[in-house]
């Protein structure tokens, strides 16, 4: 803080006509507080905890996205009820995979981003703008990326324009992919994508999308020792947002207990869930 | 000819930089900012349906403004960037209402002071609280003064003739749709005595902050809900729990049906909403 007879006054960059994003703004004021602008002593890794699955799945009129809640730190489990979906705004999710730590604090800017642009604005970002902005962030992260630390999230949500859910997903680089039907990232995600190619239908409903979402979660756990299954000891299941025209909820937990249950259930004798 | 004087005492210079301010605001409509029994209504002559004089500023803050649109304007990003960034580098709860006004108080000071022309702006920064007592509303003038206001505020034009009427009948605990009336009342006097206006809600533009919301507590009120909160023979008296179905911005309530909302949908809260359902039952 300043000092001085006008100590407390807004800064000048405050005051400033320029863009309506807070990254931009945080970026020029106080460049320190974005993730992507700490320095790494060069040629170092270091080990940090990993969030690991994410599935997406769209349904008829929306869209499904569940995580697992372990975050693995080599052979460790460092953390067993973590929640890697998050709500991004009022129509749209996002889920991690990659290193927790940073991903977490992105999800917090990109949050900060979207409903800041919303005051600011006085108006919605398009949901392919919103995906620009998730992308620009990857970006600024290369650096920590090629360091280890790096961040694969994926975007899910309702387009108001075209009344659709739609999937977007992104590599290290900030690359942004637009996905069809489903989609998975993370170290369980090559099982979790086989599981999503036999499960997934068009036109599910929203109940039938949640459980495909989980039911590939299942068998990502099964086969990753990096991604949690159901944990009835402790009741933990999946986080699973589902995004549709009426906005972004969280299924809650005695609806997933049913569901969870069932595939349990159904998986007794046939652990591969074969139809 | 007559040449520029060479000294001006600071108190003409002061004077003279008030009288300016003052005469600027003058000439705008009036807003009124004021206490109902489940939060804080805001209140403004202002047909435009883009250009507003209220505003959300953070969860349970806003803001309204008479004056020069460009100035106030300046001054609402400022805060919203002032809260963002508050709220992003300590927590979402250390963003008050008080260090944003201390915050506008020093810069509409420093202005007037040392600017060449002060703002010609008034601005109310409230913040609504768990309960009525702990409401905080902030009216800053031009000169960087603030007052800490309890129950109503009135700026603009006519400010001085709509604060004796909510004086005489503003009370605390007042329903939103009286608080509005009594509010729309006052908007519509003349000040130079001629007979009282009605304002339709197309003149209108009302906000709530409701207490009861979670999270963002800032709600625009429009369409028939507004036309049933302001007419006195509809039992409409206060504004729906649930935002409308309708797909696009959630923070405009017009009243066309409601939809339940799950509090998890809000970015942000949602770990502490899962940490408490994760408390089982002994």
């Amino acid at each position: 803080m300043t000092t001085g007879p006008h100590a407390g006054k807004l800064p000048a960059a405050y005051l400033s006509p320029g863009s309506s994003s807070f990254t931009e703004f945080v970026g020029d004021h106080a460049p320190e507080l974005l993730p992507s602008r700490r320095a790494l002593p060069p040629g170092s890794t270091l080990e940090a905890p990993h969030g690991t699955t994410i599935v997406t799945v769209t349904s008829d009129g929306g869209v499904v996205m569940a995580g697992d809640r372990r975050a693995t730190m080599g052979n460790i489990i460092a953390n067993r009820d973590m929640e890697k979906v998050f709500a991004a705004d009022e129509y749209s999710a996002v889920g991690i995979a990659g290193t927790a730590g940073i991903a977490i604090e992105l999800v917090k800017l990109f949050q900060v981003e979207l409903e800041h642009y919303e005051k600011i604005e006085g108006t919605l970002l398009s949901l392919e703008g919103k995906a620009n902005r998730l992308a620009a962030m990857i970006r600024g992260n290369l650096g920590m990326a090629m360091q280890g630390l790096s961040v694969v999230p994926m975007f899910a949500g309702y387009d108001l324009e075209r009344n659709t859910g739609r999937i977007f997903s992104y590599d290290v680089t900030g690359g942004c992919y637009e996905e069809h039907d489903h989609h998975s990232v993370g170290s369980g995600s090559l099982f979790a994508r086989g599981s999503l190619k036999k499960l997934w239908r068009p036109g599910l409903s929203g109940d039938d999308a949640v459980r495909v979402a989980i039911e590939a979660l299942y068998d990502a756990a099964d086969d990753d020792s990096a991604t949690g299954g159901p944990d009835l000891g402790r009741r933990i299941w999946p986080t699973v947002a589902v995004i549709d025209a009426e906005g972004v909820r969280f299924v809650t937990e005695d609806a997933l207990t049913a569901v969870v249950e069932s595939v349990i259930a159904d998986r007794q004798g046939n652990p591969g869930g074969a139809r | 000819m007559s040449s520029m004087p060479f000294y001006v005492s600071p108190e003409q210079l002061m004077k003279d930089r008030a009288d300016y301010a003052r005469k600027g605001i003058a000439r705008g409509r009036s807003v009124v900012v004021l206490g109902y029994d489940k939060g804080i209504a805001f209140v403004a002559e202002n047909p435009s349906r883009a250009l507003h004089k209220i505003s959300e500023i953070y969860d349970r803050i806003a803001f309204a403004a008479v004056g020069k649109y460009n100035e106030f304007e300046n001054l609402r990003v400022a805060g919203v960037r002032y809260a963002d960034l508050r709220g992003y580098s300590y927590d979402r709860t250390d963003v008050t209402a008080r260090g944003l006004a201390n915050a506008y108080a020093q810069t509409l000071g420093t202005v007037f002071t040392q600017e060449s022309k002060p703002y010609e702006v008034e601005i109310v920064v409230a913040e609504v609280g768990a309960t009525a007592e702990e409401d905080q509303i902030y009216r800053l003038t031009y000169d960087g003064s603030v007052a800490d206001e309890y129950g109503f505020v009135a700026m603009g034009g006519a400010a001085d003739q709509i604060e004796t009427g909510l004086k005489d009948r503003w009370r605390p605990g007042l329903s939103l749709g009286d608080a509005l009336g009594l509010a729309v009342a006052e908007l519509g006097k003349d000040p130079s005595g001629g007979p009282d206006r009605t304002l339709t809600p197309a003149q209108l533009e009302v906000a709530v902050l409701d207490r009861e919301r979670p999270r963002r507590c800032f709600r625009r009120l429009g369409g028939g809900l507004l036309e049933a909160l302001l007419s006195s023979d509809d039992p409409t008296r206060d504004v729906p729990t649930e935002d409308d179905p309708t797909p696009g911005r959630h923070d405009t309530l017009t009243g066309d049906g409601a939809v339940v909302r799950d509090m998890s949908s809000n970015p942000q809260t949602q770990l502490d909403d899962a940490r408490e359902d994760d408390v089982q039952p002994e």
